[in-house]
C-alpha cells in the first residue's frame, strides 16, 4: 500500500530530513510513526501526500511512484488519501459543514450526496450538533475532529495524521485515538505520526520509529 | 447537469460573489478599467463618424477643369462634346459660370460676399470623372487638359477627400496603438488585483490543494473574476462613451456646420459595444490568467 525505498529527503539549504529510509505498510495496517520533534515524521507524511518530492529513492503509494507523478496527477492521489495535519488546516471563515464539504466540492460530487456524506462524517466524529458553527468557536479537540471528518468524508483508502493528539488534554486525546482505531477496524490503512505512542499501543498498532531522519530497527 | 458545466457555473458564481462582497473596491477597479477603455473607444466612435463622412463624400475621384474667362459659352459647349467622345473620360459635367456663382452664394455663408461683387469672377468649368482612376491616368489626363487652349487651370478634386481618408487612417492607427497601451494597463490592473486576491486566499488555496483540488479548480474562479471585472469595466466605459458623446455631439456638429458639413454623431453602434465588452472581458481573463499562472506556482501551494 505504502512503500519507501531508500528514500532521502534534503531540503534546499542542505538540511537532511530523511536519510535512506525503507519500509512497507500493507493494506489495512495501523501504523504509528514515532520519533521526537525534528526526527522527520512530518517530512515522511508530506512525501506520501506529494507535498514534497524525495531527493533520492522512491515513494510508492497504491502502486504509484509519487516522486514521478505529474503535477496534474497529484490531486487524484490526494483524493485517495485522508490527511489530518497538525495545525488542522481548517477554513476559519467557513462553517464546520462547509469545511467538511470542501473535499467533495473539489471533486464535483453532487451536492445532495456530498451533504449526506458530510452529515455522516460529522456524526461519526460526534459533531452533528456543530454543523453550523464556525471552527473558531470550537475547542482544539473539536477542531481536530472537524479535520478528521474532512479527511474521511471522501472514503479514503489511506488515512494519514500528523500529531493528531498534540495539544489535546488526555480525555480528548483518548477520544481521537479511539476514532482512528474505529477507522482502522473498518478496513482503512492508518498511519499516525506522533511523539506519544502510548495512546495507540493498546490497539496493537505497528510501530515505526525515526531517529534524526533514519529508521530505527522495528 | 454536466459536471464540467456545473463546475464552471459554480466558479462563475463564486467569482461574482467575490466581486459583490467588496462592492466599493470592485466599483473603483472597474472605474479605473473603464477610464482606460473610454479614451480609445471614444476616439474610435468619433473617427468612425468622420470615416463615414469621408466615404459619403468621396465617391469616384474627379478632376475640375477651369476655362479661361474669355472663352465664350458656345466654345465651352463644343469642348464638352469633344471631351465626351474621349474614351479616357467616363463623364463630363458642364458648370456654367453663372451657375457656379449661384452655388457659391448658396453655400458656406458666402451670399453677402457674392452680392457685393460687381461682376462674376468665376470661369466656366467642367467636372470630369475619369474612366480609370490610377495616378498615371490622372497625370496623363491632367497634362492633356492643360495643353488645351481653352483651359486655364486643372484641379484634382479628390485631394482633400484623400487627405481626410489619410487623417482617418492615421487616427485609426493612433486608436489601435492607444488601445494596445491602455489594454496592457488594464491587464496589469487585473494582474495585480488577482495577485492580491491570491495572497488573501493563500490559506484557502493551500487547503483546497491539500484535499485534492486540481489547479484548474483553483484557477477557475480567479479567471472568471478577471473576466467579470474586465466586463464590468467595459460596461462602465460604454456608459462613459455614451455620456461623453452626448456632451460632445452639439459642439462637434457646430464645428462641422462652419465647414458646411452635416455631421451626425451616432456614438457606439451595437457591434462596437459587443467588441468593447468582448475586448474588456478578454483582457480581464488574460490578465487573471497571467497572474494565476505566475502566483499559483509559488512553493507554498505545491
Amino acid at each position: 500500500m505504502i512503500q519507501f525505498d531508500q528514500v532521502t529527503m534534503r531540503y534546499p539549504g542542505g538540511h537532511e530530513a530523511l536519510c535512506d529510509v525503507s519500509f512497507e505498510i500493507k493494506h489495512g495496517e495501523l501504523v504509528i510513526l514515532a520519533g521526537h520533534s525534528g526526527a522527520g515524521k512530518s517530512t515522511l507524511l508530506k512525501l506520501i501526500a506529494a507535498l514534497e518530492r524525495p531527493t533520492s529513492g522512491s515513494v510508492w503509494v497504491s502502486g504509484q511512484d509519487v516522486g514521478k507523478l505529474k503535477s496534474s496527477q497529484v490531486p487524484y492521489l490526494r483524493r485517495s488519501l485522508g490527511l489530518v495535519m497538525q495545525d488542522h488546516r481548517l477554513l476559519m471563515d467557513r462553517s464546520v459543514l462547509d469545511n467538511v464539504l470542501l473535499p467533495m466540492r473539489v471533486t464535483g460530487l453532487h451536492e445532495q450526496e456530498a451533504l449526506r456524506r458530510a452529515h455522516a462524517a460529522l456524526e461519526k466524529v460526534g459533531l452533528s450538533a456543530h454543523e453550523g458553527s464556525m471552527p473558531m468557536t470550537l475547542s482544539g479537540g473539536e477542531q481536530q475532529r472537524v479535520a478528521i471528518a474532512r479527511a474521511i468524508v471522501n472514503r479514503p483508502t489511506i488515512l494519514i495524521a500528523d500529531e493528531p493528539t498534540a495539544h489535546l488534554d488526555p480525555a480528548y486525546a483518548r477520544e481521537i485515538a479511539a476514532l482512528f482505531r474505529s477507522f482502522h477496524a473498518a478496513g482503512v490503512t492508518v498511519l499516525l505520526a506522533t511523539h506519544d505512542d502510548t495512546l495507540f499501543s493498546p490497539y496493537g498498532a505497528r510501530r515505526i520509529e525515526l531517529v534524526q531522519g533514519s529508521l530505527k530497527d522495528e | 447537469m454536466n459536471n464540467w458545466f456545473r463546475s464552471h457555473l459554480l466558479a462563475l458564481l463564486e467569482a461574482a460573489l467575490r466581486l459583490l462582497s467588496k462592492p466599493f473596491g470592485s466599483f473603483m477597479s472597474a472605474l479605473v478599467i473603464a477610464i482606460a477603455l473610454t479614451l480609445p473607444a471614444l476616439m474610435y466612435a468619433v473617427l468612425d463618424d468622420f470615416a463615414g463622412l469621408a466615404k459619403g463624400v468621396s465617391g469616384k475621384p474627379e478632376i475640375s477643369i477651369f476655362l479661361k474667362k474669355e472663352i465664350p459659352s458656345p466654345d465651352a459647349l463644343r469642348l464638352q462634346e469633344i471631351l465626351k467622345k474621349d474614351a479616357r473620360i467616363a463623364s463630363v459635367r458642364y458648370i456654367a459660370r453663372d451657375e457656379a456663382l449661384k452655388q457659391l452664394a448658396a453655400s458656406g455663408g458666402f451670399a453677402d460676399v457674392v452680392g457685393s461683387l460687381q461682376e462674376n469672377p468665376l470661369p466656366d468649368a467642367f467636372i470630369i470623372e475619369p474612366a480609370n482612376s490610377t495616378p498615371a491616368d490622372f497625370a496623363e489626363l491632367k497634362t492633356y487638359f492643360l495643353k488645351l487652349p481653352e483651359v486655364a487651370q486643372v484641379q484634382l478634386d479628390s485631394a482633400w477627400v484623400e487627405r481626410l481618408h489619410a487623417i482617418v487612417d492615421l487616427g485609426r492607427s493612433a486608436v489601435l496603438m492607444l488601445a494596445g497601451l491602455l489594454g496592457a494597463a488594464l491587464m496589469i490592473i487585473i494582474f495585480n488585483t488577482i495577485r492580491l486576491q491570491i495572497l488573501t486566499q493563500r490559506h484557502e488555496i493551500s487547503v483546497s490543494l491539500l484535499v485534492g483540488a486540481t489547479r484548474a479548480y483553483v484557477r477557475r474562479p480567479f479567471l472568471y473574476f478577471g473576466f467579470l471585472q474586465g466586463l464590468m469595466g467595459g460596461v462602465f466605459a460604454w456608459a462613459l462613451v455614451a455620456w461623453l458623446m452626448h456632451l460632445l455631439s452639439p459642439r462637434i456638429q457646430s464645428l462641422a456646420q462652419t465647414y458646411s458639413i452635416v455631421l451626425s454623431l451616432h456614438g457606439l453602434l451595437w457591434w462596437h459595444v459587443l467588441a468593447l465588452l468582448g475586448f474588456a472581458g478578454m483582457l480581464g481573463w488574460l490578465g487573471a490568467s497571467l497572474s494565476v499562472h505566475r502566483h499559483l506556482h509559488d512553493r507554498p501551494f505545491a
